[in-house]
């Protein structure tokens, strides 16, 4: 089966329809699938509800679908650097549905592992519980999360074969393992294609069973928070 | 009204915070205060999770060396030590939910003298998102709070009962503030430190939860 696609557009044919559910990885803006994004942009896909830990930033990252109101709900577990995302949840253009990071990470971790749900202490006393089924075990009260099983993963790595091997670099693995379970579609964007048999069968952060389009790209990989120190300090 | 007492600066109470560390701990520093308390722990060998995928979490990076791949939960840049894993998110809060990490020093908005926090939003004004605060706050094995023990109107961030909504429930265990250190106990608080220059009269002024022996 053919999994390597030439451009972004084109891994994403036939697999969007509006009114979809995605699932993101990415973190902040560091790892998130950029190419595969601005494609969704491109092709107007509407009324989406996407699952990711944040909403990019004004013009980067998922923020570029706010501005297109291509996304009718997000699934988040933090919004603090998009002003768009948060004056579209106030004047109540957006749906917002917030979610623990961890919880967000498990229930997609859930979801594509065949896990229909999972109690957790996460949110026990906090608004997130409410509505929620309570349970107590060993003494302890837990909530009922759902996993989730998203229509389409776009999820972004460092290498991948043509088999959709995937192997990470950094702390841009993050959401993108779990979030590529998740997907009855997973469509990943890497830095870099190399031949079967070039990556270590035992360095392979998540087996291309979960992949099932990969597309090569170069990535602009905006920094949010530019921190340094200086020489002299060391 | 007199002049609200100051007592410790951003730097000393995140030295303070960095005494509550041992040897061997691995540790998740939230953001702001918390951020610099890994300027001071010294020889201690303690080793930092950040909550996107980390542990072993460096300094900086040297301006010219920052890596867009490498950021902490704060998405600031960082670096990476010769102890560094990297991991997914969900085994990350793996880590966080199954007790494995000791402690996390926080920032809070408010919090009440039975341990509950508030950090993540205030309604109808400022909606930042819980992270993973919540998350590690059910999770590890103490909660620290580090913060400015008065709001910028001079109001006390340390109530009786929260008013924004909870990032967790009763999960406070100690409060490191520029007056002092507090411990939730039953019944209250304890005053635990003063901040040099504050005396127990101040701090207790100061703070509207109870405040116990």
């Amino acid at each position: 089966m053919k999994k390597v696609y030439g451009t972004a557009s084109e891994a994403l044919e036939g697999v969007l329809h509006d009114g979809m559910f995605i699932a993101a990885g990415g973190f902040g803006l560091c790892g998130i699938p950029e190419l595969l994004i601005a494609a969704i942009r491109d092709a107007g896909t509407k009324d989406l509800t996407i699952a990711s830990n944040n909403c990019g930033i004004d013009d980067f990252g998922l923020g570029i679908l706010l501005q297109t109101r291509q996304i009718r709900k997000m699934i988040s577990s933090y919004v603090g650097e998009n002003a768009e995302f948060m004056r579209q949840y106030l004047s109540k253009e957006l749906e917002l549905e917030f979610n623990p990071q961890g919880t967000l990470a498990e229930r997609m971790r859930a979801g594509g592992s065949g896990i229909a749900g999972f109690y957790t202490k996460t949110g026990v006393g906090t608004m997130i519980a409410e509505g929620k089924e309570h349970k107590d075990f060993d003494g302890q009260t837990h909530i009922l999360e759902r996993g989730i099983v998203a229509d389409l993963s776009i999820v972004k790595a460092w290498k991948a074969d043509d088999t959709g091997n995937l192997v990470f670099r950094k702390t841009a693995r993050n959401f993108n393992p779990p979030a590529a379970m998740c997907g009855k579609i997973c469509v990943a964007e890497v830095e870099e294609i190399v031949p079967r048999g070039s990556l270590d069968p035992d360095q392979i952060h998540l087996p291309g069973i979960y992949v099932h389009r990969i597309v090569q790209g170069t990535h602009e990989k905006r920094i949010e928070q530019r921190t340094t120190r200086k020489k002299e300090d060391a | 009204m007199t002049e609200a007492p100051k007592g410790w600066d951003r730097n000393r109470m995140a030295a303070r915070a960095a005494e509550e560390l041992e040897d061997g701990m691995y540790v998740n520093l939230g953001i702001g205060i918390p951020t610099l308390v890994a300027n001071y722990v010294g020889d201690k060998d303690i080793t930092l999770q950040s909550e996107n995928g980390m542990l072993g979490m460096g300094p900086f990076p040297y301006e010219g060396e920052e890596d867009p791949d490498l950021i902490n939960a704060g998405k600031q840049t960082i670096t990476e030590l010769d102890r560094t894993s990297y991991f997914d998110s969900a085994t990350s809060f793996g880590m966080i939910r199954g007790g494995k990490i000791a402690a996390a020093i926080l920032g809070a908005m408010e919090v009440a003298e039975n341990g509950d926090l508030a950090n993540w939003m205030i309604p109808g004004k400022l909606i930042k998102g819980m992270g993973g605060a919540m998350d590690l706050v059910a999770g590890v094995g103490r909660v620290i709070v580090v913060m400015d023990h008065q709001n910028k109107a001079g109001e006390s961030k340390i109530l009786r009962e929260c008013t924004l909504p909870l990032t967790g429930k009763g999960v406070v265990d100690r409060i490191i503030t520029n007056l002092g250190v507090l411990d939730v106990v039953p019944g209250g608080l304890k005053i635990v430190e003063l901040a040099e220059g504050i005396s127990e009269d101040q701090i207790r002024q100061a703070t509207q939860a109870t405040i116990v022996a």
